[in-house]
Protein backbone atom coordinates (compact mmCIF):
# COMPACT_ATOMS: atom_id res chain seq x y z
CA UNK A 1 0.00 0.00 0.00
CA UNK A 2 1.04 3.02 -0.73
CA UNK A 3 2.83 5.85 1.96
CA UNK A 4 0.35 8.55 2.89
CA UNK A 5 1.92 11.36 2.11
CA UNK A 6 3.03 9.48 -1.21
CA UNK A 7 1.78 12.69 -4.08
CA UNK A 8 -0.24 13.92 -1.30
CA UNK A 9 0.99 17.53 -1.67
CA UNK A 10 2.39 19.80 -4.11
CA UNK A 11 4.72 22.79 -4.67
CA UNK A 12 2.80 25.37 -6.40
CA UNK A 13 4.90 28.09 -6.27
CA UNK A 14 8.27 29.45 -6.00
CA UNK A 15 9.96 32.79 -6.08
CA UNK A 16 13.05 34.38 -4.83
CA UNK A 17 15.10 37.72 -5.07
CA UNK A 18 18.25 38.86 -6.69
CA UNK A 19 21.13 36.74 -4.97
CA UNK A 20 24.23 39.75 -4.23
CA UNK A 21 26.87 40.11 -1.68
CA UNK A 22 25.97 43.27 0.27
CA UNK A 23 22.50 44.31 0.82
CA UNK A 24 20.55 47.44 1.92
CA UNK A 25 17.40 45.08 2.87
CA UNK A 26 16.48 42.98 5.37
CA UNK A 27 15.75 39.00 5.68
CA UNK A 28 12.78 39.83 6.57
CA UNK A 29 11.72 42.43 3.48
CA UNK A 30 13.87 39.42 1.40
CA UNK A 31 11.28 36.98 2.77
CA UNK A 32 8.79 38.80 2.11
CA UNK A 33 9.58 39.41 -1.47
CA UNK A 34 10.41 35.89 -2.07
CA UNK A 35 7.12 34.88 -0.60
CA UNK A 36 4.76 37.40 -2.50
CA UNK A 37 6.63 36.16 -6.17
CA UNK A 38 5.96 32.44 -4.67
CA UNK A 39 2.17 33.38 -4.35
CA UNK A 40 2.09 35.18 -7.46
CA UNK A 41 4.02 32.49 -9.25
CA UNK A 42 1.13 30.40 -7.60
CA UNK A 43 -2.19 32.55 -8.42
CA UNK A 44 -2.36 32.74 -4.90
CA UNK A 45 -3.25 35.90 -2.69
CA UNK A 46 -1.63 36.29 0.94
CA UNK A 47 -4.98 35.09 2.85
CA UNK A 48 -4.39 31.91 1.24
CA UNK A 49 -1.80 30.74 3.29
CA UNK A 50 -2.54 29.04 6.81
CA UNK A 51 0.55 27.72 7.58
CA UNK A 52 4.32 29.01 7.72
CA UNK A 53 7.81 26.86 7.97
CA UNK A 54 10.82 28.86 8.65
CA UNK A 55 13.72 27.34 7.92
CA UNK A 56 16.31 26.48 10.46
CA UNK A 57 15.84 30.09 11.85
CA UNK A 58 17.23 31.61 8.76
CA UNK A 59 13.80 33.22 7.95
CA UNK A 60 11.61 35.25 10.35
CA UNK A 61 9.31 33.98 12.73
CA UNK A 62 6.15 32.88 11.42
CA UNK A 63 4.03 34.79 13.62
CA UNK A 64 6.43 38.03 11.64
CA UNK A 65 5.55 36.85 8.36
CA UNK A 66 2.09 36.04 9.14
CA UNK A 67 1.18 39.97 9.97
CA UNK A 68 3.27 41.76 7.21
CA UNK A 69 1.29 39.02 4.54
CA UNK A 70 -1.58 40.03 6.54
CA UNK A 71 -2.87 36.54 6.99
CA UNK A 72 -5.58 35.91 9.43
CA UNK A 73 -5.86 32.58 10.81
CA UNK A 74 -2.34 30.68 10.40
CA UNK A 75 -3.45 27.28 11.75
CA UNK A 76 0.08 25.61 11.48
CA UNK A 77 3.59 27.49 12.26
CA UNK A 78 6.71 25.71 12.62
CA UNK A 79 9.54 28.43 13.50
CA UNK A 80 12.52 26.08 13.63
CA UNK A 81 13.14 23.03 11.67
CA UNK A 82 16.29 21.34 12.30
CA UNK A 83 19.82 20.99 10.60
CA UNK A 84 20.65 24.14 9.08
CA UNK A 85 20.93 23.01 5.45
CA UNK A 86 19.10 19.87 6.05
CA UNK A 87 15.82 22.29 7.07
CA UNK A 88 14.80 22.71 3.76
CA UNK A 89 13.64 19.78 2.65
CA UNK A 90 12.60 18.81 6.01
CA UNK A 91 10.90 22.11 6.07
CA UNK A 92 9.06 20.22 2.85
CA UNK A 93 8.44 17.15 4.88
CA UNK A 94 6.72 19.25 7.66
CA UNK A 95 4.76 21.32 5.75
CA UNK A 96 3.49 17.86 3.55
CA UNK A 97 2.44 16.20 6.85
CA UNK A 98 0.91 18.95 8.23
CA UNK A 99 -0.82 19.51 4.65
CA UNK A 100 -1.79 15.69 4.61
CA UNK A 101 -2.99 15.69 7.84
CA UNK A 102 -5.13 18.61 7.26
CA UNK A 103 -3.89 20.69 9.66
CA UNK A 104 -3.16 23.27 6.84
CA UNK A 105 -4.51 23.70 3.05
CA UNK A 106 -1.40 26.12 2.33
CA UNK A 107 1.87 26.19 3.57
CA UNK A 108 4.32 29.22 2.62
CA UNK A 109 7.77 28.05 3.32
CA UNK A 110 10.50 31.59 3.23
CA UNK A 111 14.12 31.16 3.46
CA UNK A 112 15.82 34.38 3.85
CA UNK A 113 19.45 34.62 5.10
CA UNK A 114 21.87 37.32 4.67
CA UNK A 115 25.18 34.81 4.58
CA UNK A 116 27.75 37.42 3.35
CA UNK A 117 26.48 40.92 5.47
CA UNK A 118 24.76 38.80 8.01
CA UNK A 119 25.74 35.94 9.95
CA UNK A 120 28.29 34.65 8.13
CA UNK A 121 29.47 30.92 9.01
CA UNK A 122 32.84 31.51 9.04
CA UNK A 123 32.85 34.23 11.80
CA UNK A 124 31.76 31.44 13.81
CA UNK A 125 33.62 31.96 17.47
CA UNK A 126 34.71 35.41 16.22
CA UNK A 127 31.41 37.50 15.13
CA UNK A 128 29.12 34.58 16.53
CA UNK A 129 29.29 33.95 20.20
CA UNK A 130 29.00 29.98 20.05
CA UNK A 131 27.74 29.25 23.36
CA UNK A 132 24.33 31.39 21.56
CA UNK A 133 24.50 29.31 18.81
CA UNK A 134 21.23 27.91 18.93
CA UNK A 135 20.41 23.33 18.38
CA UNK A 136 22.94 20.70 19.08
CA UNK A 137 26.48 21.90 17.87
CA UNK A 138 27.46 25.71 19.25
CA UNK A 139 28.04 24.33 23.18
CA UNK A 140 30.17 20.81 21.61
CA UNK A 141 31.89 23.68 19.56
CA UNK A 142 32.67 25.94 22.17
CA UNK A 143 33.60 23.88 24.96
CA UNK A 144 35.18 20.86 22.40
CA UNK A 145 36.34 21.76 19.18
CA UNK A 146 37.35 25.41 18.55
CA UNK A 147 40.03 25.60 22.35
CA UNK A 148 41.76 22.94 19.31
CA UNK A 149 41.25 24.62 16.37
CA UNK A 150 38.28 23.38 14.90
CA UNK A 151 35.50 25.53 14.55
CA UNK A 152 33.72 25.96 11.28
CA UNK A 153 32.01 23.62 8.59
CA UNK A 154 35.31 23.35 6.46
CA UNK A 155 37.12 21.75 9.64
CA UNK A 156 34.19 19.41 10.47
CA UNK A 157 33.30 18.46 7.44
CA UNK A 158 37.14 18.13 6.42
CA UNK A 159 37.76 15.29 9.45
CA UNK A 160 34.77 13.40 7.18
CA UNK A 161 36.34 14.39 4.00
CA UNK A 162 39.99 13.20 4.74
CA UNK A 163 38.62 10.19 6.24
CA UNK A 164 36.98 9.78 2.97
CA UNK A 165 40.17 10.31 0.60
CA UNK A 166 41.97 8.06 2.75
CA UNK A 167 39.56 5.13 2.85
CA UNK A 168 38.71 5.18 -1.15
CA UNK A 169 42.03 7.49 -2.70
CA UNK A 170 39.85 10.03 -4.34
CA UNK A 171 41.60 12.60 -6.10
CA UNK A 172 40.77 16.37 -6.28
CA UNK A 173 40.08 15.82 -9.29
CA UNK A 174 36.88 14.11 -8.63
CA UNK A 175 36.17 16.97 -6.12
CA UNK A 176 37.11 19.72 -9.14
CA UNK A 177 34.38 17.54 -11.56
CA UNK A 178 31.72 18.43 -9.02
CA UNK A 179 32.65 22.47 -8.85
CA UNK A 180 33.14 22.56 -12.39
CA UNK A 181 29.92 21.42 -12.80
CA UNK A 182 28.30 24.15 -11.04
CA UNK A 183 30.02 26.59 -12.44
CA UNK A 184 29.65 25.54 -16.16
CA UNK A 185 25.55 24.94 -15.29
CA UNK A 186 25.89 28.32 -13.14
CA UNK A 187 26.75 30.61 -16.66
CA UNK A 188 23.00 29.37 -17.84
CA UNK A 189 21.22 30.63 -14.81
CA UNK A 190 20.47 34.83 -14.90
CA UNK A 191 20.28 34.49 -11.41
CA UNK A 192 23.72 32.95 -10.73
CA UNK A 193 26.20 35.35 -8.86
CA UNK A 194 28.90 33.43 -10.12
CA UNK A 195 27.49 33.57 -14.00
CA UNK A 196 29.76 34.57 -16.23
CA UNK A 197 32.95 33.82 -14.22
CA UNK A 198 34.76 30.79 -15.64
CA UNK A 199 37.04 28.24 -13.46
CA UNK A 200 38.68 25.80 -14.97
CA UNK A 201 40.61 22.93 -13.56
CA UNK A 202 43.76 24.88 -13.35
CA UNK A 203 42.32 27.79 -11.29
CA UNK A 204 40.27 24.85 -8.98
CA UNK A 205 44.13 22.66 -8.53
CA UNK A 206 45.79 26.34 -7.95
CA UNK A 207 43.11 27.55 -5.62
CA UNK A 208 44.72 27.69 -1.90
CA UNK A 209 44.28 25.19 0.45
CA UNK A 210 41.61 26.52 3.19
CA UNK A 211 41.77 23.40 5.57
CA UNK A 212 43.41 20.15 4.30
CA UNK A 213 41.50 18.58 1.90
CA UNK A 214 39.44 21.53 0.73
CA UNK A 215 40.89 24.19 -1.65
CA UNK A 216 38.63 27.44 -1.66
CA UNK A 217 36.99 25.70 -4.54
CA UNK A 218 35.66 23.21 -2.90
CA UNK A 219 33.91 25.45 -0.57
CA UNK A 220 30.17 26.95 -1.37
CA UNK A 221 29.41 31.18 -1.73
CA UNK A 222 28.40 33.23 0.97
CA UNK A 223 25.62 35.77 -0.43
CA UNK A 224 22.56 37.94 0.15
CA UNK A 225 18.86 36.61 -0.52
CA UNK A 226 15.72 34.91 0.15
CA UNK A 227 13.13 31.99 -1.99
CA UNK A 228 10.29 31.16 -0.96
CA UNK A 229 7.93 28.16 -1.28
CA UNK A 230 4.07 27.34 -1.59
CA UNK A 231 2.70 24.07 -0.93
CA UNK A 232 -0.68 22.79 -1.03
CA UNK A 233 -3.05 19.93 -1.61
CA UNK A 234 -2.65 17.68 -4.97
CA UNK A 235 -6.49 18.44 -5.44
CA UNK A 236 -6.23 22.04 -4.76
CA UNK A 237 -2.85 22.45 -7.11
CA UNK A 238 -4.21 21.09 -10.44
CA UNK A 239 -6.41 24.32 -10.21
CA UNK A 240 -3.45 27.09 -9.44
CA UNK A 241 -1.60 28.62 -12.57
CA UNK A 242 1.36 26.53 -12.93
CA UNK A 243 1.75 22.68 -13.47
CA UNK A 244 1.64 20.68 -9.72
CA UNK A 245 4.66 19.08 -8.54
CA UNK A 246 4.35 16.54 -6.32
CA UNK A 247 6.01 15.49 -3.24
CA UNK A 248 6.48 11.95 -4.01
CA UNK A 249 8.69 11.23 -1.17
CA UNK A 250 10.62 12.82 1.97
CA UNK A 251 12.66 12.05 5.02
CA UNK A 252 15.33 13.41 7.35
CA UNK A 253 17.88 11.31 9.22
CA UNK A 254 20.42 12.22 11.40
CA UNK A 255 23.92 10.46 12.74
CA UNK A 256 24.64 9.28 15.50
CA UNK A 257 25.81 11.40 17.96
CA UNK A 258 24.41 14.07 16.50
CA UNK A 259 25.60 16.44 18.46
CA UNK A 260 29.76 15.48 17.90
CA UNK A 261 30.72 14.92 14.67
CA UNK A 262 34.02 13.49 15.93
CA UNK A 263 32.44 10.85 17.65
CA UNK A 264 30.63 8.39 15.08
CA UNK A 265 32.28 4.82 14.87
CA UNK A 266 31.32 5.22 10.63
CA UNK A 267 31.91 8.95 10.11
CA UNK A 268 30.98 8.06 6.63
CA UNK A 269 27.24 7.00 7.55
CA UNK A 270 25.42 10.42 6.99
CA UNK A 271 22.10 11.35 7.97
CA UNK A 272 21.00 10.94 4.17
CA UNK A 273 22.52 7.15 4.68
CA UNK A 274 19.49 6.83 6.32
CA UNK A 275 17.07 8.96 5.12
CA UNK A 276 17.30 8.26 1.15
CA UNK A 277 15.86 4.33 1.31
CA UNK A 278 13.13 5.52 2.95
CA UNK A 279 12.26 8.73 0.54
CA UNK A 280 12.59 6.13 -2.34
CA UNK A 281 10.19 3.51 -1.12
CA UNK A 282 7.93 6.22 -0.21
CA UNK A 283 8.08 7.89 -3.67
CA UNK A 284 8.27 4.08 -5.07
CA UNK A 285 11.20 4.76 -7.18
CA UNK A 286 14.47 3.96 -7.67
CA UNK A 287 18.01 6.01 -7.77
CA UNK A 288 17.95 4.71 -11.57
CA UNK A 289 14.78 6.98 -12.26
CA UNK A 290 15.78 10.27 -11.33
CA UNK A 291 16.64 12.23 -13.90
CA UNK A 292 18.66 15.21 -12.16
CA UNK A 293 19.68 15.60 -8.32
CA UNK A 294 20.18 18.93 -6.95
CA UNK A 295 22.59 17.69 -4.22
CA UNK A 296 23.01 20.35 -1.24
CA UNK A 297 26.40 21.10 -1.97
CA UNK A 298 28.08 22.79 0.79
CA UNK A 299 31.46 21.52 -0.18
CA UNK A 300 32.44 19.17 -3.03
CA UNK A 301 33.51 16.13 -1.39
CA UNK A 302 30.38 16.05 0.43
CA UNK A 303 28.15 15.95 -2.80
CA UNK A 304 30.50 12.96 -3.66
CA UNK A 305 29.61 11.34 -0.27
CA UNK A 306 25.72 12.33 -0.59
CA UNK A 307 25.72 10.82 -4.07
CA UNK A 308 26.74 7.77 -2.61
CA UNK A 309 24.49 7.53 0.32
CA UNK A 310 21.54 8.54 -2.48
CA UNK A 311 22.73 5.29 -4.20
CA UNK A 312 23.54 6.74 -7.26
CA UNK A 313 26.49 4.76 -6.96
CA UNK A 314 28.16 2.60 -4.56
CA UNK A 315 30.01 3.86 -1.67
CA UNK A 316 33.58 5.10 -2.86
CA UNK A 317 32.66 5.23 -6.01
CA UNK A 318 31.48 8.76 -6.81
CA UNK A 319 34.91 10.13 -7.34
CA UNK A 320 34.90 7.96 -10.68
CA UNK A 321 31.22 8.46 -11.03
CA UNK A 322 31.61 12.11 -11.42
CA UNK A 323 34.19 12.14 -13.79
CA UNK A 324 33.45 11.87 -17.31
CA UNK A 325 30.64 14.22 -17.72
CA UNK A 326 28.05 11.79 -15.79
CA UNK A 327 26.76 14.94 -13.51
CA UNK A 328 26.93 17.64 -16.40
CA UNK A 329 23.81 18.38 -18.19
CA UNK A 330 23.50 16.09 -20.66
CA UNK A 331 24.91 13.59 -18.94
CA UNK A 332 23.74 10.46 -16.70
CA UNK A 333 22.44 12.63 -13.73
CA UNK A 334 23.00 15.99 -14.19
CA UNK A 335 23.62 17.77 -10.54
CA UNK A 336 23.23 21.16 -9.38
CA UNK A 337 21.51 22.34 -12.95
CA UNK A 338 21.03 25.92 -11.29
CA UNK A 339 24.89 26.12 -9.76
CA UNK A 340 24.21 25.36 -6.49
CA UNK A 341 25.76 26.90 -3.08
CA UNK A 342 28.73 26.29 -5.43
CA UNK A 343 28.34 28.89 -7.82
CA UNK A 344 24.72 30.34 -7.93
CA UNK A 345 23.94 31.63 -4.04
CA UNK A 346 23.90 30.24 -0.44
CA UNK A 347 20.24 29.59 0.26
CA UNK A 348 20.80 26.70 2.73
CA UNK A 349 18.83 24.26 0.43
CA UNK A 350 15.63 26.16 -0.36
CA UNK A 351 16.95 27.24 -3.73
CA UNK A 352 17.93 23.88 -4.90
CA UNK A 353 13.77 22.82 -4.15
CA UNK A 354 13.07 26.11 -6.27
CA UNK A 355 15.54 24.56 -9.27
CA UNK A 356 14.01 21.08 -9.07
CA UNK A 357 10.23 22.42 -9.09
CA UNK A 358 11.20 24.83 -12.14
CA UNK A 359 13.01 21.94 -14.11
CA UNK A 360 9.64 19.41 -13.52
CA UNK A 361 7.53 22.06 -14.64
CA UNK A 362 10.10 22.41 -17.80
CA UNK A 363 11.04 26.30 -17.15
CA UNK A 364 14.65 26.05 -17.28
CA UNK A 365 15.47 27.36 -20.92
CA UNK A 366 19.08 26.37 -22.02
CA UNK A 367 19.77 24.58 -18.78
CA UNK A 368 16.49 22.17 -18.74
CA UNK A 369 17.01 18.87 -18.54
CA UNK A 370 15.32 17.25 -21.47
CA UNK A 371 12.11 15.31 -20.43
CA UNK A 372 12.75 16.01 -16.62
CA UNK A 373 10.17 13.93 -15.10
CA UNK A 374 11.54 12.72 -11.53
CA UNK A 375 14.48 14.58 -9.64
CA UNK A 376 16.41 14.37 -5.80
CA UNK A 377 16.53 17.49 -3.46
CA UNK A 378 18.58 16.73 -0.70
CA UNK A 379 19.58 19.17 2.21
CA UNK A 380 22.69 18.32 4.39
CA UNK A 381 23.46 21.05 7.65
CA UNK A 382 24.84 21.32 11.01
CA UNK A 383 26.93 17.96 12.27
CA UNK A 384 25.80 15.68 8.93
CA UNK A 385 21.67 16.06 9.42
CA UNK A 386 20.11 14.84 5.81
CA UNK A 387 17.00 15.33 4.39
CA UNK A 388 16.03 14.06 1.15
CA UNK A 389 12.74 14.96 -1.26
CA UNK A 390 11.84 13.39 -4.21
CA UNK A 391 9.39 15.97 -6.87
CA UNK A 392 8.23 14.55 -10.03
CA UNK A 393 5.99 16.44 -12.27
CA UNK B 1 50.73 25.56 20.93
CA UNK B 2 54.00 26.95 22.27
CA UNK B 3 54.11 30.79 22.84
CA UNK B 4 57.21 32.05 23.67
CA UNK B 5 57.21 34.76 25.80
CA UNK B 6 53.30 35.68 25.18
CA UNK B 7 50.17 35.59 26.85
CA UNK B 8 47.92 32.66 25.17
CA UNK B 9 46.34 33.58 22.60
CA UNK B 10 43.64 30.74 21.16
CA UNK B 11 40.05 30.51 22.32
CA UNK B 12 39.49 28.62 25.57
CA UNK B 13 36.61 26.71 26.33
CA UNK B 14 33.92 27.67 27.58
CA UNK B 15 33.16 25.43 29.59
CA UNK B 16 29.60 24.65 30.51
CA UNK B 17 27.58 21.86 32.33
CA UNK B 18 29.70 18.88 32.67
CA UNK B 19 32.50 20.45 30.55
CA UNK B 20 33.43 22.31 33.31
CA UNK B 21 34.10 18.46 35.31
CA UNK B 22 36.32 17.35 32.27
CA UNK B 23 38.33 20.79 32.34
CA UNK B 24 38.35 20.20 36.09
CA UNK B 25 40.73 17.20 35.76
CA UNK B 26 42.45 18.58 32.92
CA UNK B 27 43.74 21.29 34.95
CA UNK B 28 45.22 18.12 37.58
CA UNK B 29 46.64 16.56 34.42
CA UNK B 30 44.57 13.88 34.16
CA UNK B 31 42.33 12.84 31.56
CA UNK B 32 39.14 11.62 32.32
CA UNK B 33 36.32 10.23 30.56
CA UNK B 34 32.82 9.58 32.28
CA UNK B 35 32.04 5.88 32.85
CA UNK B 36 29.08 4.45 33.60
CA UNK B 37 28.69 3.05 36.85
CA UNK B 38 25.80 0.47 36.05
CA UNK B 39 26.65 -0.90 32.56
CA UNK B 40 30.61 0.38 32.33
CA UNK B 41 30.29 1.90 29.14
CA UNK B 42 32.56 5.44 28.50
CA UNK B 43 31.42 8.15 27.09
CA UNK B 44 32.87 11.63 25.94
CA UNK B 45 31.54 14.31 25.10
CA UNK B 46 30.42 14.51 28.45
CA UNK B 47 26.22 13.80 29.35
CA UNK B 48 24.31 13.33 32.02
CA UNK B 49 22.55 9.75 30.88
CA UNK B 50 24.11 6.78 29.54
CA UNK B 51 23.59 6.66 26.01
CA UNK B 52 24.12 2.72 26.30
CA UNK B 53 21.54 1.48 29.44
CA UNK B 54 19.69 5.13 30.35
CA UNK B 55 21.27 4.95 33.86
CA UNK B 56 22.21 8.75 35.43
CA UNK B 57 24.49 7.26 37.63
CA UNK B 58 28.75 7.44 36.57
CA UNK B 59 32.34 8.16 37.57
CA UNK B 60 35.12 10.20 35.85
CA UNK B 61 37.65 6.91 35.28
CA UNK B 62 40.87 7.66 34.40
CA UNK B 63 41.98 6.95 30.76
CA UNK B 64 44.88 5.81 29.58
CA UNK B 65 45.53 9.31 27.27
CA UNK B 66 46.63 6.64 23.99
CA UNK B 67 44.67 6.21 20.78
CA UNK B 68 44.91 5.71 17.48
CA UNK B 69 44.25 8.73 14.42
CA UNK B 70 40.65 8.10 13.03
CA UNK B 71 41.20 10.86 10.55
CA UNK B 72 42.59 14.73 10.80
CA UNK B 73 42.45 18.31 8.98
CA UNK B 74 44.79 20.35 8.10
CA UNK B 75 44.53 23.99 8.77
CA UNK B 76 46.55 26.37 6.62
CA UNK B 77 44.37 29.54 6.83
CA UNK B 78 43.42 30.76 9.63
CA UNK B 79 39.84 31.64 10.13
CA UNK B 80 40.68 33.98 13.48
CA UNK B 81 43.58 36.20 13.15
CA UNK B 82 44.34 33.96 16.84
CA UNK B 83 45.29 31.19 15.10
CA UNK B 84 47.74 33.82 12.49
CA UNK B 85 50.93 31.91 14.30
CA UNK B 86 49.09 28.53 14.82
CA UNK B 87 49.21 27.38 11.00
CA UNK B 88 49.50 25.16 9.15
CA UNK B 89 48.54 22.97 12.17
CA UNK B 90 46.64 19.59 12.63
CA UNK B 91 43.30 18.14 14.73
CA UNK B 92 42.80 14.43 14.44
CA UNK B 93 39.90 12.72 15.74
CA UNK B 94 40.92 9.93 17.46
CA UNK B 95 40.12 6.40 18.63
CA UNK B 96 40.97 6.43 22.38
CA UNK B 97 41.76 3.18 23.87
CA UNK B 98 38.81 3.26 26.03
CA UNK B 99 36.39 3.34 22.81
CA UNK B 100 35.58 7.19 22.98
CA UNK B 101 36.74 9.35 20.12
CA UNK B 102 38.35 12.62 20.83
CA UNK B 103 39.60 15.90 19.38
CA UNK B 104 42.46 17.96 19.90
CA UNK B 105 45.96 19.88 18.65
CA UNK B 106 48.35 17.59 17.48
CA UNK B 107 51.63 18.96 17.99
CA UNK B 108 55.29 18.04 16.69
CA UNK B 109 54.13 15.70 13.92
CA UNK B 110 54.56 17.42 9.80
CA UNK B 111 51.28 17.29 7.47
CA UNK B 112 52.78 14.92 5.16
CA UNK B 113 53.22 12.28 7.70
CA UNK B 114 50.10 12.00 8.85
CA UNK B 115 48.10 8.54 8.34
CA UNK B 116 45.20 6.93 10.01
CA UNK B 117 46.30 4.72 12.83
CA UNK B 118 49.28 7.11 13.94
CA UNK B 119 49.50 5.77 17.25
CA UNK B 120 49.30 9.17 19.07
CA UNK B 121 48.88 10.33 23.53
CA UNK B 122 47.56 13.45 25.34
CA UNK B 123 49.53 15.70 27.12
CA UNK B 124 48.35 18.64 28.61
CA UNK B 125 48.93 22.28 27.85
CA UNK B 126 48.47 24.92 30.84
CA UNK B 127 46.78 27.48 28.75
CA UNK B 128 45.98 30.13 31.67
CA UNK B 129 46.66 30.07 35.65
CA UNK B 130 42.85 28.73 35.55
CA UNK B 131 42.94 26.40 32.25
CA UNK B 132 44.55 23.50 31.04
CA UNK B 133 44.44 21.78 27.76
CA UNK B 134 44.61 18.09 26.56
CA UNK B 135 46.62 18.26 23.09
CA UNK B 136 47.82 15.12 21.36
CA UNK B 137 51.62 14.13 20.47
CA UNK B 138 52.71 10.85 18.11
CA UNK B 139 53.26 8.30 21.00
CA UNK B 140 56.39 7.74 22.80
Amino acid sequence: MAHFLKDKVCVVGVGETKYTRGTASTTLQDALEASAKALADAGLKPHDIDGIVSNAGLAPAPETLAANLGIRELKFAVGNTVGGGAGACAGLQIAATAIAAELATTVLMPVGWHSYSGLRVRKLGSEVDLTTVPGPIGATIADFYMPQGAFVPAHFYGWMATRYVQEYGVKPQSAAAVALAARRHCHLNPLAYMRGRPLTLEDYLNSRIISYPFRLNDCCLETDGACAIVMTTAERARDLRKPPVYISGCAEGHPYPDDDFGARTDLLHIGLTDAAPKAYAMAEVTPADLDFAEVYDCFTYVVLIELEALGVCKRGEAGDFVRGGAIELGGRLPILTHGGLLSEAHLAGASHIVEAVRQLRRECGERQVKDAEVGVVTGWGDFGDGSIAILRR
Amino acid sequence: MTNPGGKYQLPLPARMGLAAEFYRYCKAHELRFQRCTDCGAWRHLPRPMCPECGSFNYQWARASGRGKVYSWITVVQPMLPAFNDAVPYIVPLVDMEEGVRMVAMLEGVAPEAMHIGMAVEVYFEDATPEITLPRFRKAR
